[in-house]
């Protein structure tokens, strides 16, 4: 089969997904005996031609549509891509603004989508695999259909490494603009207080585990008594309990401590894209079926309400 | 101005659990609504409090065990509720985006909104499409990853911040009429106050079959099946410390003095 991988950037860096998404595309290309094919779309499409120039990569496609990413200008992009190429497979990233043109060009395109994908298999038609409830459970989807689209999960597939021979082609898209109906003006960072988490050498980290507002004072007696910084999971900044320079994950910062121990946080994707890059990582969870435990190397299958308190004695807090 | 606001019933599993089939045994899982959707519901309400001509519909799809949950919906300020359910979508198999996309487009058709809210997300399958792909459907415009919504209804205009990656936010302008999912975060869910849910118990809730809403079985059928539910083998390779809590955190406290922490 033919894959149509789409690459992302943004600011002018191309992201380490689109690298990823070649590897995905390349085994299902390679399984079919088919082509891989990548786009890139706006900003400077020649250097990003160049990144993704790595081995396996049958065809570059540029399509030279403004600086940054915008999804009506995405979707149809894609969907006249989508045309000229005659792939069987279209590959996206299951990022922020994966999620903000992959359906609709689906939709569009009128072929099934699959997104969150973790696994991809063909065997006689196209297998997803995915993950259900917080990652507890893993689920085998078949596609029965000729052609469709999935979003793949980041830091699932290895970068594409090497360079390659692929031919690069410009490819002049016809925008509807009456049909672009969104503008985007600008881009804000956010965070940028006091606490500097990605500095810390120790951190202690509470998830929704938790449970009251009061609590929290344990965790950060406990971060004191350990000479650490308190970072926390997303739920614990919606709800104003601590501030959003303290959370980890994808939408937080990442962060890399010597020790980042886990206090009544589950694990969830979006938390683990912000610090499995921890030297070592330590998980105190009630639920010894948490994805936590996926990445920890020491755990402790209990009670944080006990366990915390028993620590700061340890220490003679 | 008329907002929907889509809402689910999600199933939360518990620590142990056991598969049946290709779900989870229902004895180890609980209902509630889905956490995305309770700031999309409260983004809805809170333009409706501002504006005094603002009707609040939260529509749904489930069966009619879901209606405690929808009614959440209506005793924290929505006007009134929808149900879409049909017999024929218990045997469909997937529900997914498209199908789901499908049928609140149906109802859209009929309430002609000038907004749409959806969460960014469902807790339990994580598809995080169907916004989108409803807007595509209704030939609205969108913005997915919504975490600031400020509203001109003169000039048409949803200006949103969307949540990008790494602590970077994406200003954007969105014309009406739009689908815009809703991440958490953007305000404070109220809890329902008493009253609320006294006066949601008398609050209008239409139940829609496929044909109510001029569908068929066969525009419900997905071209996804799902074909196998699994416990992931385990990945861990973390060393368990085991015993009371003392001797558990005795144990982690010399690990740590052995890693320089706290000594
Ligand atoms: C677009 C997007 C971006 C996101 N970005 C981020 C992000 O940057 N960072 C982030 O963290 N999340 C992010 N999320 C949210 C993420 O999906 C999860 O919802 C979130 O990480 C869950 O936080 P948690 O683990 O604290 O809570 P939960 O998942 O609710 O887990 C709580 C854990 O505490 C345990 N627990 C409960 N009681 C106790 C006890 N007494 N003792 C010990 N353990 C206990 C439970 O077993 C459970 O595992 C994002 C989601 C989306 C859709």
């Amino acid at each position: 089969m033919t894959v149509l991988t789409v690459a992302e950037h943004r600011r002018g860096e191309l992201r380490d997904v689109s690298l990823e998404l070649l590897t995905a595309g390349r085994e299902l290309a390679d399984a079919t005996g088919g082509e891989l094919h990548t786009a890139v779309i706006g900003g400077d499409v020649e250097a990003f031609a160049e990144r993704l120039n790595r081995v396996g990569v049958d065809a570059i496609h540029t399509v030279d549509e403004g600086e940054e990413f915008n999804h009506d200008v995405y979707t149809q992009v894609v969907t006249q891509l989508v045309e000229a190429v005659d792939p069987d497979l279209l590959v996206m990233p299951n990022s922020v603004n994966g999620l903000d043109y992959a359906p609709a060009v689906a939709s569009r395109l009128d072929w099934p989508l699959v997104t969150d994908v973790v696994d991809l298999g063909y065997d006689d038609e196209l297998t997803a695999t995915r993950e259900l409830y917080g990652s507890k459970v893993e689920t085998t989807i078949d596609v029965h259909a000729d052609r469709a689209a999935v979003t793949v999960r980041p830091a699932e597939w290895p970068v594409a490494e090497g360079s390659g021979d692929a031919t690069v082609e410009s490819f002049d898209a016809d925008i509807d603009e009456s049909a672009v109906r969104s503008t985007v003006t600008g881009f804000e960072e956010v965070g940028g207080g006091d606490v500097d988490i990605t500095d810390a050498d120790v951190l202690v980290s509470v998830g929704r585990g938790i449970e009251e507002e009061e609590n929290l004072d344990m965790i950060f007696d406990l971060a004191e008594t350990l000479d650490a910084t308190v970072s926390a999971s997303r739920p614990l900044i919606d709800n104003n309990w601590l501030e959003k320079d303290r959370q980890v994950g994808q939408s937080g910062s990442v962060v890399t401590p010597d020790v980042y121990i886990a206090i009544g946080i589950s694990g969830a994707v979006q938390h683990v894209a912000g610090m499995k890059g921890s030297d070592t990582i330590v998980a105190i969870n009630t639920d010894p079926n948490a994805p936590i435990f996926d990445i920890a190397d020491y755990g402790i299958q209990d009670d944080l309400f006990d366990v915390v308190p028993a620590l700061i004695e340890e220490f003679g807090g | 101005m008329k907002i929907l606001v889509t809402v689910k019933e999600v199933a939360h599993v518990d620590d142990e659990f056991e598969i049946d089939g290709l779900g989870i045994d229902d004895r180890y899982v609980t209902y509630d609504l889905n956490e995305w959707d309770d700031y999309a519901v409260e983004a809805a309400v809170q333009i409706q409090e501002a504006g005094d001509d603002v009707e609040v519909v939260a529509v749904t799809i489930g069966d009619a065990d879901t209606e405690d949950t929808i009614r959440q919906a209506l005793a924290k300020g929505a006007d009134r509720a929808i149900r879409v359910w049909d017999d024929a979508l218990a045997d469909a198999g997937l529900l997914d985006p498209e199908t789901k996309a499908r049928l609140i487009a149906a109802v859209a058709a009929e309430e002609d909104p000038d907004l749409v809210l959806t969460g960014v997300q469902s807790a339990d399958d994580g598809f995080g499409a169907t916004g989108v792909t409803l807007a595509e459907h209704l030939g609205f415009e969108w913005g997915a990853v919504v975490n600031a919504l400020d509203l001109d209804r003169e000039a048409g205009i949803a200006h949103v911040h969307r949540e990008l990656e790494g602590s970077v936010e994406e200003l954007t302008d969105v014309e009406l009429p739009a689908v815009l999912t809703i991440q958490t975060g953007i305000n404070e869910p109220r809890y329902a106050s008493l009253r609320g849910i006294r006066q949601a118990q008398s609050k209008e809730l239409a139940e829609y079959s496929l044909s109510d809403l001029d569908l068929t079985p066969a525009d419900v059928e997905s071209s996804l099946e799902q074909t196998d539910l699994y416990e992931p083998e385990s990945e861990s390779e973390a060393t368990v410390f085991e015993g009371s809590a003392e001797e558990t955190a005795s144990e982690l406290a010399g690990l740590l003095r052995e890693k320089g922490v706290g000594s």
